[in-house]
């Protein structure tokens, strides 16, 4: 055991459970009516909660342990057999299951933003935990437990396939299946409380310091070279998006500069470690411009109501991350550089196969998911609920006493 | 007895009020209101995403004045209030039929 290893990885865990509570909790709160502020917290905690017992449960071994390419096996099964001295590499193999278990919570959350407002509580607890065992725990092991993908060579440092592209299209499936806000496109109503979104988007992204930098598993280089690159795409990407609004609207919002903020580290994210600080601002320019276009093809274009836009920034963002990493291992400095044998074009390649293939896998999987959810429990609460507000119709609270 | 409503934009209150003040004129209640008139709402942009405001924050002043300092109370209320602009407000009077201190049972007048 590496004390070093093991001293970054604890701290790295707290950063990324503080991505989704508080941080992805107040994003997402804030860009909601007030009268739905509270069930989006709610979301977030009860995911949060559900896919930490259900981690324990199977989720990691399934993930992680030696199986198939397709799936782990069943030795870890309620965690069993992990022992105070188990080791992960160079760190205790009880940190390496907290460790994931916090990326296992963060990614079913972030779907959250595509059913805000209108969906049934109990719908949001059975999609996110079938979610996590159908979707994120398959995926985790082709990347990150030694299956297909791994054994193909894919580059995906921290979740760019493995949490964003599955989140981001599963998202606009369940958006899609579940149907529009009431008055969706023109009569919806705007975020109630920019500067909550701001608090939020700052809470991720010094949580993603540990999201990325944790993901060298080690407290060397690697690590430190992944937080100065995502920081390096975050500032980017935020004042891309700034710009644009300013020049195309006339005037520069908060709201538009933090979501570029949350645009440019998804963009990093698969990415963080190996490119360099060259290739982490062209990153950034690049999933600034995107996903700043993609919001308004999913909603306008393809007139789904993925109400927070998880698919246009996280999907999209992680997707753009993932391809164009290929062509930037060796841009400028500090970059990974390409193994014997490896070109741009063929890792290009991979890195496509590797989206396009979690992107049909969360689909058609999600698909599944929510149709046995509408026979069971159905999806949303009826129009008076709708009108209320989940916070005193559904949690019966209220958020705002005036 | 009269009762004056005014609708106003919310960062002229101070001068309105030093205005009302210098007339002795002794109580004013403020509540924040939303509303539209001529000015209409306003568009905010999200994300890219036009969102109308349909009603815009004023504040509405209630004013009680004896008869003889109506003409004086609306003008200082005008003249502190206006910019020359679309959405400066709107200033209402109604007769007031009674009047009474809650302290005292004063009635009237004397009870403004």
């Amino acid at each position: 055991m590496n004390g070093a290893d093991t001293s970054w990885i604890l701290t790295a865990t707290a950063l990324v459970l503080m991505m989704t509570m508080p941080g992805l909790a107040l994003f997402y709160a804030g860009l909601v009516q007030a009268k739905n502020i509270l069930s989006v917290l709610m979301h977030c905690v009860a995911i949060a909660c559900l896919a930490s017992i259900l981690w324990f449960v199977l989720g990691y071994s399934l993930a992680f342990t030696e199986g198939n390419a397709f799936i782990g096996g069943l030795s870890r099964l309620g965690l069993a057999g992990i022992e105070r001295d188990s080791l992960s590499g160079t760190i205790p193999e009880s940190l390496w299951v907290i460790f994931q278990m916090t990326f296992a919570v963060i990614t079913p959350a972030l779907m959250v933003g595509a059913f805000v407002e209108r969906i049934k509580f109990s719908a949001v607890l059975i999609i996110a935990g079938a979610w996590l065992l159908l979707v994120y725990v398959p995926v985790t092991h082709w990347v990150w437990g030694g299956g297909w993908l791994a054994q193909m060579g894919v580059i995906d440092f921290a979740g760019g396939i493995v949490v964003h592209v599955t989140a981001g299209v599963s998202a606009a499936v369940i958006a899609l299946m579940l149907g529009s806000r009431d008055g969706f496109p023109n009569g919806v109503r705007p975020p109630h409380a920019p500067w909550m979104v701001m608090v939020g988007a700052s809470l991720l992204w010094v949580g993603w310091f540990g999201f990325n930098g944790g993901s060298a598993v080690a407290a060397n280089g690697d690590a430190t070279m992944a937080i100065l690159v995502t920081h390096l795409s975050a500032a980017t990407a935020s004042l891309v998006w700034m710009v644009i609004e300013w020049v195309k609207f006339g005037k520069p919002s908060i709201v538009g500069i933090v979501t570029g903020t949350i645009a440019g580290l998804a963009t990093i994210t698969p990415a963080s470690g190996s490119v360099g600080p060259m290739g982490a601002i062209v990153l950034g320019l690049a999933g600034g411009v995107i996903c700043f276009y993609a919001v308004d093809f999913v909603k306008s274009k393809m007139n789904i109501d993925d109400s927070l836009d998880v698919l246009a920034v996280h999907g999209v963002g992680g997707a753009t991350g993932t391809l164009l990493l290929a062509f930037l291992l060796a841009f400028g400095s500090g970059g990974a550089g390409y193994g014997e044998g490896v070109t741009a074009f063929g890792q290009f390649g991979v890195q496509a196969i590797g989206v396009v293939a979690t992107a049909i896998w969360s689909l058609v999987a999600t698909v599944v998911i929510v149709w046995i959810t509408k026979m069971l429990v159905g999806l949303r609460v009826d129009k008076e609920a709708e009108t209320t507000g989940l916070d005193l119709a559904v949690h019966g609270e209220t958020g705002y006493r005036h | 007895m009269k009762f004056i409503i005014a609708i106003i934009k919310p960062h002229k209150l101070d001068e309105v009020r030093d205005a009302i003040g210098a007339l002795d004129i002794s109580g004013m209640t403020v509540t924040e209101v939303r509303g539209y008139g001529r000015q209409r709402g306003h568009t905010e942009i999200y994300r890219g995403a036009e969102y109308e405001i349909s009603y815009i924050p004023k504040l509405k002043l209630e004013i009680a004045v004896p008869d003889e300092k109506l003409d004086r109370a609306v003008d200082a209320i005008r003249e502190t209030a206006s910019e020359g602009k679309i959405g400066d407000g709107k200033i209402f009077v109604l007769d007031l039929e009674a009047a009474i201190r809650v302290r005292t049972g004063e009635g009237g007048e004397s009870a403004l």
